[in-house]
């Protein structure tokens, strides 16, 4: 087989191909290989190296597509750093629920090891335990060891049960409403898109039992009223502001509207509340209720960041404006 | 090797679509044997007589009404079923809520498609025990998963991005309903290793990032979905969705 006669092929349903490998005089260049004969040893090496240099990731990524990715890994690590603290942590998590906050914590340390792969040396940092408060009270004072909080309304967090359950309802929905605003952006790179699609389905998946669990908690000693609210699997229309609404920073604004909310044009992105029954300009018809459950809705990345910023640690620069 | 390099849809597609098609055959580290065999391989064995869903950004909403509807089909029978009505009240609440919403879906993919949508579907459920609970609840599983695994399947070729918005809008609240189901049947069960390529640390379960497994949901494309949707629906209803390889 001849290499350049394939690369000439691909230019076909490619012409952006010698872009892509800086230029064509350069292919062999650029692998070590000028000079060399190309034996059939080699070639699928070979063949493949090209490929990954041309359609791969990393510096060749644009840059909506790495804000979108990092912002994703950056909850990606306020997830894994809180169930991995909650799993730490004494008497907190039921023998019964460890399986599953094992496997949220590995899936999301999978996530981590995904977007890292993708983003290359784009990637952010790991900012450590010590970049969040799970308190919520945005502390400048760093974590001390795995399970000491901040000042915030969720101070509890690794002591209380139905606190966790109620933080964590807030991070996975959030989550899931990030990566459904930023799919769009990734629609320029199929491999990296059906990437986060994965992502996105399994963080829906810890969504639902987080709420199952939470569904089957009821008047347990809790100090916040609210996180007494029994979820169903899915959000229902605004789920009541979700687990802590009365509190500061609430956990409203992981149901309400983002910017823009709404257009005349059914195919633009908008970010409404969790609440709309319109999609495509089509408004669902009948029971509210369940056409709001039927439908998760996107979140821009600003409204995103507003929500997440609340369990940073200020000097950690996470989750900037 | 020739005809591997030429797009397999028709010329008059844009060239987003001709490379996507080249970026599958592509992946970085498919091996020169690996391309060859893909570039042999000619299956167009779908039956004639079967409910081709379209092509573009339509068919692929009707690929996506095509599994609504044998959802809404399912849950609807489920409901007259000898199971339901012996049910728990917790149990009857999840099933209600499940029926609505995937009528909603199909409802809303006949609308949004007009007059393009695909013909009303006859499902074959005959190999369902609608008054046995573990049935139910296996035949649930299964289309709850498949339509998680399809929708991520299709997002690539999806070009409008409005569309892959309203397809994530579902494909999570699918994730939601296969979750709880899942974990009806196997409690803690609402990811696994069948449907999520799970991830395990091979050092420290605290450092993120490093252990095999990625996390990801294993997402599948059209020409396998409808091999499985086909097996719920009668002659003369199997659809296939030939654009989409």
């Amino acid at each position: 087989m001849d290499l350049f006669k394939l690369i000439k092929e691909i230019e076909q349903v490619d012409p952006e191909i010698y872009d892509r490998l800086d230029s064509r005089r350069r292919v062999f260049k650029h692998f070590g290989m000028a000079g060399k004969a190309v034996t059939a040893a080699v070639l699928p090496g070979l063949v493949s190296g090209i490929f990954q240099r041309a359609y791969g990731q990393g510096t060749t990524l644009p840059a909506d597509v790495v804000a979108v990715l990092n912002l994703a890994l950056s909850l990606e690590y306020l997830e894994f750093y809180f169930y991995d603290s909650g799993l730490k942590a004494n008497n907190l998590i039921p023998s019964a629920d460890r399986p599953a906050f094992e496997k949220i914590r590995n899936d999301e340390s999978g996530h981590i090891k995904v977007l890292r792969g993708a983003l290359g040396s784009l990637a952010i940092a790991d900012p450590g335990r010590g970049a969040f408060d799970y308190s919520g009270g945005r502390n400048p004072v760093p974590l001390v060891g795995d399970t000491a909080v901040g000042n915030g309304p969720f101070k509890t967090v690794f002591t209380a049960y139905p606190i966790f359950l109620g933080v964590s309802q807030s991070f996975v929905d959030t989550g899931i409403r990030a990566y459904k605003g930023g799919a769009p952006v990734l629609m320029t790179n199929k491999d990296v898109l059906e990437a986060a699609l994965n992502i996105h389905s399994v963080e829906a998946r810890h969504s639902s039992h987080v709420r199952t669990i939470r569904r089957g908690i009821t008047n347990v000693a809790n100090p916040t009223a609210p996180m007494n609210a029994q979820p169903k699997s899915w959000v229902s229309l605004l789920d009541n502001g979700g687990p802590s609404p009365d509190t500061n920073p609430s956990t409203r604004p992981v149901y309400d509207a983002g910017t823009p909310a709404s257009s005349s044009d059914p195919l633009a992105l908008v970010y409404p509340k969790e609440d709309n029954v319109t999609h495509l300009g089509v408004t669902i018809p009948g029971n509210a209720t369940a056409a709001s459950e039927a439908f998760d809705e996107p979140l821009d990345a600003v409204s995103v960041k507003n929500i997440a910023r609340n369990f940073a640690v200020l000097t950690s620069g996470l989750f900037p404006a | 090797m020739t005809k591997l390099l030429l797009p397999p849809e028709p010329a008059d597609k844009p060239t987003s679509t001709s490379r996507r098609s080249f970026l599958r055959y592509s992946g970085a580290t498919m091996a020169v044997g690996g391309l060859l065999l893909a570039g042999c391989d000619d299956d167009s064995e779908s039956g004639s007589n079967r409910i081709d869903v379209g092509s573009g950004d339509p068919g692929i909403l009707n690929y996506a009404y095509a599994l609504e509807q044998l959802e809404a089909a399912f849950y609807a029978a489920v409901k007259g079923g000898a199971y339901y009505s012996g049910a728990p009240a917790s149990e009857k609440q999840i099933f209600d809520d499940l029926a609505l919403h995937e009528q909603i879906h199909a409802d809303f993919f006949k609308t949004a498609l007009g007059n393009g949508a695909i013909k009303a579907l006859e499902p074959d459920f005959s190999t369902i025990n609608f008054g046995d609970k573990n049935s139910v609840l296996t035949a649930a599983q299964a289309f709850e998963d498949l339509g998680v695994a399809a929708y991520n399947g299709a997002g690539r070729f999806i070009t409008a991005p409005g569309y892959l918005v309203v397809a994530g809008k579902i494909v999570s609240v699918e994730a939601r309903h296969a979750a709880l189901i899942r974990d009806l049947r196997a409690y803690n069960s609402f990811v696994d290793n069948d449907v999520v390529d799970l991830f395990t640390p091979s050092g420290s379960a605290s450092t993120p990032g490093v252990g095999n497994g990625t996390g990801l949901e294993r997402s599948k494309r059209p020409a396998e979905v409808v091999e499985t949707a086909n097996q719920f629906l009668k002659e003369g209803s199997k659809i296939s969705a030939n654009s989409f390889k």
